[in-house]
């Protein structure tokens, strides 16, 4: 019988790796948002939050979207 | 059988790999077979990609089941890597008959049917797959079933993925809970609800494009064996058609049942957690179908769910209804094929044992409907509150 453990090693190993990335900076854009709407309150921009916020969301859209296009290419 | 006859007749005119040649009944028998199959597997699956968000209220329920059902329409045309064979090696093809297809098919049906007035989510990959090999070895002996390829292909991938998209998404709740601990809660709240919504998105999509091809692959292979397509042709425009719409259709049909099952019962979900569970889900899915490592969306989906709930504090499992869960999965590939043996032992027969088994099938599909009357779940008592955690001893 031949069980592909390397196959199997990879899709546990690339699960965690880009699972961990994209909530992990889906979390820290929120973390942005929410300092922008602090800082909002308390009278200043908030622009700092707001930079991070965008930056991560655009990585996590990007990640997202490379994904769909392996499956219709697939 | 008339109104399937007449699509069938106009199937022949847009493709042009078509050769013309008489319908037998049984081609007739077995493409509406797999489309209930298909419808089957629609409304047993919406959970997986939806339960979570209905279940924390990012989506309503019936929003979340029309999204769901038009991405798996979507998903059905994207693929484009179809079903080269319905078995995946698990069978020997070349023994594989309509009738024996039939039969395997209404393993499937009865095993999917009676999981869903349970509210069991199981896999419905492993529901065809067991109809198959039981029909296969009653019709053509052990020796046509290949068991090495069982192991392999099913058994493995049926343990390691849902102990990957749990960890996964254990990591992944975790993570999200503790960089989010220090901001605003309502930001936070609001942000993880549209967060939630889009990765439930991607979950119908990727399913879309995993299980409407297992239809089509069957119709096309049925086609192709009674010589009314040319050996090795992709299914024709008319049977990607029916089979996204039919698991569209049967998506959006709604099996509230396993809904309430998979965001409800087995443990609280909030929105962060549904996120980490979806995207894990999602991205092992995507991962191992890139890698050629075929897997149950089930089983990964209920995974990530299971992870979720460990990975965030204070957050409880129920243990007794994720066992309920195991237990269904690994009965589901036998007791099909149980079901899909006895089917092929009748269909034997002849023409008469093929009709009593469509009989019978309609009998089960009707009781079994009447049974879920009885204690119906609906779009609006979804989200009901479970039964209390038991305090942990």
């Amino acid at each position: 019988m031949d069980i592909n453990w390397g196959a199997l090693g990879t899709v546990a190993l690339i699960a965690l790796v880009v699972v961990a990335a994209v909530t992990g900076l889906f979390a820290l854009g929120v973390r942005g948002l929410s300092a922008r709407v602090a800082a909002r309150d308390s009278g200043t921009s908030g622009s700092a939050g707001l930079t991070t916020a965008v930056l991560c969301f655009a990585v996590c859209i990007a990640v997202v979207g490379y994904g769909i296009y392996l499956t219709v290419t697939a | 059988m008339a109104c399937k006859g007449f699509s069938v007749y106009h199937a022949f005119k847009w493709n042009s790999y078509a050769r013309r040649v008489n319908f037998s009944l049984i081609v007739g028998v077995v493409i509406v077979a797999a489309l209930a199959f298909d419808f089957t597997n629609g409304f047993h699956d919406t959970a997986n990609a939806m339960a979570t968000s209905i279940a924390t209220g990012a989506l309503k329920p019936r929003v979340a089941v029309a999204i769901s059902a038009v991405l798996n329409l979507v998903g059905a045309f994207l693929s484009i890597q179809v079903a080269k064979t319905i078995s995946g090696g698990i069978v020997d093809d070349t023994k594989v008959t309509p009738v024996v297809i039939f039969a395997g098919l209404v393993g499937a049906i009865i095993w999917n049917l009676l999981t869903w007035i349970l509210g069991l989510p199981s896999s419905s990959s492993h529901a065809l797959f067991g109809g198959l090999i039981g029909a296969t070895w009653i019709a053509s002996g052990a020796d046509a079933v290949h068991f090495g390829q069982v192991v392999q292909k099913v058994l493995i991938p049926a343990v390691a993925s849902p102990l990957v998209a749990g960890v996964v998404a254990m990591a992944g709740t975790f993570l999200v809970y503790r960089i989010t601990e220090s901001a605003r809660q309502d930001v936070v709240s609001r942000s993880f609800k549209t967060a939630q919504a889009l990765s439930a998105s991607l979950v119908s999509l990727a399913h879309g494009t995993n299980d409407a091809q297992k239809t089509m692959g069957v119709v096309t292979l049925t086609l192709i064996a009674s010589g009314s397509l040319a050996a090795g042709s992709g299914p024709p425009l008319w049977v990607i058609l029916s089979s996204g719409v039919a698991i569209a259709a049967g998506t959006y049909f709604g099996g509230w049942r396993i809904i309430n099952t998979m965001g409800k019962r087995i443990t609280e979900i909030e929105t962060p957690q549904g996120f980490a569970a979806e995207t894990s889900a999602a991205v092992t899915i995507l991962a191992s179908s890139h890698l050629g490592f075929a897997l149950s969306t089930t089983h990964v989906c209920s995974g990530g769910i299971v992870g979720s709930g460990v990975g965030r504090k204070l957050a409880e499992v129920r243990w007794g209804v994720a066992g309920q869960m195991v237990i269904a999965w690994v009965l589901t590939l036998p007791a099909a094929a149980v079901v899909g043996a006895g089917a092929a032992e009748v269909a034997r027969e002849g023409a008469f044992g093929t009709l009593s088994i469509g009989v019978f099938l309609i009998a089960i599909a009707l009781g079994v409907f009447l049974w879920s009357r009885r204690n119906p779940v609906t779009p609006d008592t979804v989200t009901a509150a479970a039964e209390p955690i038991p305090a942990t001893v």
